[in-house]
């Protein structure tokens, strides 16, 4: 999916300033310390986390991570073992979830199934005192915007998925919540419908200027929506940082591999300069020039991470001028995954290891097609990767 | 394709016959001219005039539709109560006990049951005064004991399929939990409560063991009067209650179906 993570970021939050960078602006949540056990199972582990006002925030990680229970937490459906979670400059402990200034929207939706949809709607306002008149005028406005105004009078059962989750999506705004809290909110959509919504879930948190918060698994879904990503892993935040910043620059090897695919190659240190920095390494079979520093030391064991579409498969050795005995590998062509848009190559090295290559299909017709078995060079620039020491 | 007589389609012959044949003479035999129950002798409906001139069974009709009624209805309020906190509460002391002591009713023969509340109700008398003496309030209390363990089994596999979120999400939106039991969880769960209301409606007016025990003079119940009818012979006139009772029974069930079709929860 074509995506531009940089092109939205000035969307969701005003003329794209980054008040994560800029300090500029005092945090609108602030999490300290946060821990949840459940018995001896640690589910959220000494979580701190600052999120600014109108970000659209994604917890991104595998099942069992914690960051459903960061979000019920937040919402208020648990209460943390240690640790605190401000709102607005207001501590939450204690604050039961109908007094908290969040919603949530849940996967499952919860939508009220004896209730239509008008009156799912119109149920947390109901609840604040607000009279009938004004609360079905103001679903009716929340239904148009969510483009279900001809539906205020059915069941849940009687709507699409689609529907159902924008149901959903109006029922946890009409009270202009400070922060909203969505589950994997696209989580139960085709592929299809998942990207639309993408699109106008941003839409609709940019016109109403709501803060975000989205719990997902999907790393495309993060990617596409967030201003900043949160990646979990087994309770803790392991990278905070823009969509972009997260893929090109992980900090560890797991980041590296659970956003997106990576090649891994572990080595050692063989030459640690000022501006630059060579490992060899017998996954490679190679000696891997990084043209940047490293803080590391002479025969310290790190690795060196590559995304597929940064490595270039050629039939002929790569003509390089200078560093050419650097950065490319021979290797045999294992299997091939046609995408239409893509081509997957996966390449058997001479060590063994197999490497992972995407190549966009720029041409409909490739004179010099790779085919299975074929003897090939994978070669990279020396900025393409990145050296992970974790 | 063609089916011969096959294994399946006898058995499913035979076993209605062998549930509804006694069902049907029952009531084919209502309809007798002749005062012998086995003997046809022309159609006639002289024993449903009968039986409306009959004060005895009217009045015992009357006692057990309005002991069924009050036991169902609190039933329902105690087993609901029992059943939710069975489900909703996580892990408590003595849930397994709890959840065991409910349903042990089921399983209980009623004689044990019904001679357990007289000597409570008998002990109870002699300390407090009250229940005084034994008639439509120890009854009552006797039928809400039993049915509340059906309705307690009902409405728990009913709120364990529940969705939770549905009551979180109606917490997130500002609803108390109070309101949030009556607006959400009840409507979701009614089904349930009206199919254990009939239940227990049902129950209460077909008992006779545990009636008879708690029972007392002036509280004789309609199973007990029949019961009682059947001892001195059979008169046809019982053949024509049942074949109300069973009328109505079946356009009860008949409602139930047609009204509770099953909901789903998004």
């Amino acid at each position: 999916m074509a995506t531009n993570p940089q092109s939205k970021v000035s969307g969701a939050i005003a003329n794209g300033a980054k008040p994560w960078i800029t300090h500029d602006q005092e945090p609108f949540i602030k999490i300290s310390n946060l821990t949840k056990k459940f018995g001896d199972f640690t589910a959220v582990d000494n979580v701190s986390l600052e999120i600014y006002r109108e970000e659209l925030f994604c917890l991104l990680g595998g099942s069992g991570c914690g960051k459903s229970t960061l979000l019920r937490m937040l919402a208020g459906f648990e209460a943390p073992t240690s640790g605190k979670i401000e709102i607005d400059g207001q501590d939450m402990s204690g604050v039961a979830p109908f007094d908290r200034p969040t919603n949530m929207m849940f996967q499952s939706y919860a939508l009220f199934p004896h209730m239509s949809v008008e009156k799912n709607v119109a149920y947390g306002l109901l609840r604040d005192g607000v009279s009938k008149n004004d609360a079905y005028s103001q679903v009716n406005e929340m239904l148009k915007l969510v483009q279900l105004e001809d539906f205020g009078k059915r069941k849940p059962d009687q709507l699409s998925g689609g529907q159902r989750q924008r149901v959903a999506l109006a029922r946890s705004l009409i009270k202009r919540p400070k922060l909203l809290l969505l589950d994997e909110p696209l989580g139960a959509l085709d592929k299809k419908l998942r990207e639309e919504t993408q699109f106008e879930l941003i839409n609709i948190q940019e016109s109403l200027g709501v803060t975000f918060i989205v719990v997902t698994h999907d790393q495309e879904e993060a990617m596409t929506l967030s201003t900043r990503i949160g990646v979990m892993n087994e309770g803790e935040i392991v990278q905070v940082g823009e969509p972009r910043e997260v893929y090109e620059f992980p900090q560890s090897r797991f980041v590296a591999d659970f956003i997106g695919s990576v090649n891994i190659f572990e080595g050692r240190v063989s030459d640690d300069a000022i501006d630059y920095v060579r490992i060899k390494s017998e996954d490679a079979n190679c000696e891997i020039h990084v043209s940047h520093g490293v803080s590391c030391t002479e025969n310290q064991k790190l690795w060196f991470a590559i995304r597929p579409e940064k490595m270039t498969v050629t039939h002929k050795k790569p003509h390089k001028t200078k560093l050419a005995k650097f950065n490319w590998i021979s290797g045999i062509v294992d299997e091939i995954a046609y995408q239409g848009n893509l081509s997957v190559y996966r390449i058997k090295l001479e060590s063994g290891k197999v490497v992972r290559i995407t190549k966009s299909n720029r041409l409909r017709h490739d004179e010099d097609e790779i085919t299975w078995d074929d003897k090939v060079y994978v070669s990279w620039e020396d900025t393409a990767g990145v050296v992970l020491t974790q | 394709m063609r089916k011969s007589f096959s294994f399946s389609s006898v058995a499913t012959v035979l076993g209605f016959a062998f549930l509804y044949a006694p069902i049907v003479s029952l009531i084919i035999f209502s309809f007798n001219e002749s005062k012998l129950v086995t003997v046809w002798a022309g159609f006639s409906t002289k024993w449903y005039v009968k039986l409306f001139q009959d004060p005895q069974i009217l009045g015992a009709a009357w006692i057990s539709l309005k002991i069924a009624f009050i036991s169902a209805s609190l039933a329902i309020i105690l087993g609901t109560l029992a059943a939710y906190v069975l489900v909703r509460f996580r892990r408590f002391l003595g849930k397994n006990l709890l959840s065991g002591m409910i349903t042990a009713p089921l399983v209980m023969p009623d004689v044990i049951i019904g001679l357990s509340l007289l000597l409570l109700f008998i002990s109870m008398e002699s300390l407090f005064g009250w229940p005084a003496g034994r008639g439509l309030t120890t009854i009552i209390i006797a039928h809400t004991t039993f049915c509340m363990a059906y309705v307690a089994v009902v409405v728990q596999s009913r709120l364990g399929d529940m969705d939770e979120s549905l009551e979180e999400a109606a917490l997130d939106l500002g609803a108390k939990p109070v309101r949030v039991f009556f607006d959400i969880t009840l409507p979701v769960i009614s089904p349930a409560l009206v199919s254990g209301w009939l239940l227990s409606f049902t129950l209460s007016l077909d008992d006779l063991v545990i009636a008879s025990f708690v029972s007392g003079p002036g509280a004789s119940t309609l199973p007990m009067v029949i019961f009682s009818k059947v001892r001195l012979g059979v008169s046809p006139d019982i053949n024509a209650l049942a074949t109300i009772i069973i009328v109505i029974v079946a356009l009860g069930v008949l409602v139930a179906a047609t009204k509770m079709k099953p909901e789903k929860g998004y």
